[in-house]
């Protein structure tokens, strides 16, 4: 029977079936953040149950924490519990904790994969809906609630209905100055936020295989925009390259082995899914969100839709996007002013995010106006970033250069635009207020982020090509 | 966990699709470890610019102040897996929740808070919302789990499905983690077996 990567990875975690039906998957990597472990470690505690594998278990401080340089605990007011509850549960329960002043702190999705704690036809749990960030490296990642977090904690499994099956095939190329973004933007576009709702996605095709490990996992962190439960892309060399002498991936002989086991991950030829999408990146434009869904997208020169033009049940949540948005039906977004620009957050904050924004930044200067700011996804991310030059590059441009955390996408730490303002983000959510009361916010790459920083207005990073200046 | 067998009280409609976790408990709200889950609840949509309660949204209109059940569209709680979104809806005394479709893990995090998560998808959801919203809040509704009905003024009792294990665990207000612990041999097992088969998965060390 031809089984597919999700099916080949499920199968192996699977411990037991519960008398309610429920798969009891087991959990290989286990992170936690400090926005939600408190609750879990106190409901633990109050009913007298230990944590089962600390050693398999690690937690960040990342949602709530500061990136003013110079932070410290308390440099957010509103943070400062949630940090030093999240070191006290940690300590108490023997779990790896990267700290706010640990030289690899920084945000779950981007630290376990960078440290190798993430591994292919591993399982992962994180209580943050972006979890499946880590399939970009063939992992098979859940996010969960709280009381999921206190069961994985005490048990190391999941109580989980098999999920349904569901390929999305890119073909083609991307086109110079298109990113993984930009196909997730606008794959979000075509199936909807509940797309994908009750199924694993696995990403394949030509376009995929051709993307670094860092747009894979950009690809595979909307997959949650779309509904989507899990989304993975199958592990191969580029993978196995990416991974190799990362500090927690196995070592010497058992890497080797570890390899061969890998090489057989991948779906089999001819095995089945219960949905197939396909879309061919050929002729893919950058992408932005001109709502406040991460399906209402539109291609960068393209214009926001007409309404009657939209299919019925789409047009309530249009019209109410267009007051929030102050935006007229049927107007282009290009050259509409902005006020500010956030890079950053798990969708984008990695270090060839902030290489592709740094080379359109190069040499420039931040529109009159315009606060523009970079967060690097970790501290290892910030630390290669500036022995590449680049947070001098971002700092003579008039970019705020932060310590790393998830910052603006939802700020949790105090980042935030204010009211009426017009941001373009490389977050994965535009929801109403949720990157400060009243917020505009246009999701988009960090390419066209950056570029739109420098004109002032929404832009097509594609005509601030590296020395078009 | 609190058990849930049947629920009696006033339905409030409030009619949107794609409802998402940051309207429903606000990020920006959370101020601490000991949250106030009540005053959470749809935060800024309760409230006018001044901060003052806008009187236009449905759970501040004096007939639905005590809401027990929210009726809503597809795809309620979308977004965050924060369980926040779940807790304050029961700060609130709201027991069920009635919608289209739910976003997947919220739909988890209400089932392991004892609210009930009801689908009434197509046709029978326009109709039964029909019915919440001419009932005004003048007149409660009984979503019955046990027989699995929901009855109420304007028509006649609207069956509705729920997987058995999901309804049994409401039911019986199960704990999940003694549920799983049942099962604690079969996990060494595991442990024991893919400490052979892939024991790079059974260990996470620093090598460095």
């Amino acid at each position: 029977m031809q089984q597919t990567l999700f099916d080949k990875i499920w199968d192996f975690h699977r411990v037991a079936q519960r008398a309610d039906g429920r798969d009891l998957i087991y959990i290989d990597r286990h992170v936690l953040h400090e926005l939600h472990a408190h609750h879990a470690f106190a409901q633990l505690h109050k009913q007298g149950r230990p944590v089962r594998r600390a050693d398999l278990t690690f937690a960040v401080q990342d949602h709530t924490v500061a990136t003013r340089p110079g932070r410290d605990d308390d440099t957010n007011p509103s943070g400062s519990a949630f940090i030093k509850a999240m070191r006290e549960g940690c300590r108490t329960n023997g779990i790896r904790l990267f700290d706010i002043d640990d030289p690899e702190q920084g945000i779950s999705h981007v630290v376990a994969p960078e440290l190798g704690i993430v591994l292919p036809g591993a399982t992962h749990a994180v209580p943050d809906s972006h979890a499946s960030t880590v399939g970009g490296v063939g992992a098979l990642a859940f996010g969960c609630g709280t009381s999921e977090l206190a069961h994985i904690l005490a048990t190391q499994v999941m109580a989980l209905k098999r999920p349904k099956k569901m390929r999305v095939q890119l073909d083609g190329r991307l086109g110079a100055g298109v990113s993984a973004k930009d196909v997730a933007l606008r794959i979000i576009a075509e199936i909807g936020v509940a797309g994908a709702r009750g199924h694993v996605v696995e990403y394949a095709g030509a376009a995929v295989g051709a993307m670094p490990i860092e747009q894979r996992m950009t690809l595979c962190n909307l997959n949650i925009e779309m509904g989507g439960r899990s989304g993975l892309v199958a592990p191969d060399d580029v993978t196995f390259e990416w991974l190799a002498r990362r500090p927690f991936v196995p070592q010497g002989m058992e890497w080797d082995r570890a390899l061969r086991h890998w090489c057989r991950l991948a779906s089999d030829e001819g095995a089945g899914f219960d949905r197939d999408v396909r879309l061919d990146c050929t002729m893919l434009e950058p992408q932005i969100t001109w709502g406040t869904d991460p399906s209402q997208v539109i291609g960068i020169s393209g214009r926001v839709p007409d309404p009657a033009a939209l299919d019925p049940g789409r047009r309530g949540a249009a019209a109410s996007a267009f007051g929030y948005m102050d935006l007229a039906p049927g107007t282009p977004l290009l050259g509409l002013p902005i006020n500010r620009v956030f890079i950053g957050s798990c969708t984008n904050s990695r270090l060839p995010d902030l290489q592709v924004a740094a080379d359109v930044v190069r040499g420039r200067h931040v529109a009159e106006g315009v606060v523009a700011m970079v967060v690097p996804g970790s501290s290892s991310v910030k630390r290669d970033a500036e022995a590449a030059g680049l947070d001098r590059v971002f700092r003579e441009a008039g970019f705020f250069w932060g310590e790393s955390g998830c910052s603006m996408c939802a700020g949790g730490n105090g980042d935030r635009g204010q009211p009426g303002e017009r941001c373009v983000s490389t977050t994965n959510r535009n929801f109403e207020n949720r990157q400060g009361p009243k917020v505009r916010t246009h999701l988009a790459s960090p390419a066209t982020a950056a570029a739109s920083a420098i004109a002032g207005r929404i832009a097509d990073a594609r005509q601030f090509a590296p020395g078009a200046a | 966990m609190q058990p849930f067998t049947c629920h009696t009280g006033i339905a409030a409609p409030l009619i949107r699709d794609d409802i998402n976790t940051d309207q429903i408990a606000p990020i920006l709200h959370s101020r601490g470890l000991k949250e106030d889950y009540r005053a959470m609840l749809f935060h800024r949509a309760r409230r006018r610019e001044d901060g003052s309660e806008d009187p236009d949204f449905v759970l501040n209109k004096p007939q639905f102040r005590a809401a027990g059940i929210l009726v809503t569209g597809e795809n309620f709680g979308a977004g965050s897996s924060r369980e926040s979104a779940v807790w304050s809806m029961l700060a609130n005394g709201i027991r069920v929740i009635v919608a289209k479709s739910f976003a997947d893990i919220y739909r988890e995090n209400c089932l392991q808070n004892g609210l009930l998560p009801v689908v009434l998808g197509g046709a029978l959801g326009d109709r039964f919302i029909a019915r919440v919203v001419t009932a005004d809040g003048k007149a409660p509704f009984t979503v019955d789990l046990l027989t699995q009905q929901i009855s109420g003024p304007g028509g006649p009792d609207i069956a509705f499905e729920i997987p058995l294990a999901d309804r049994t665990r409401l039911i019986e207000g199960l704990d999940d983690i003694g549920l799983t612990l049942k099962h604690v041999d079969e996990i060494a097992g595991w442990e024991a077996r893919a400490q052979t088969a892939q024991p790079w998965l059974q260990s996470a060390r620093d090598s460095r």
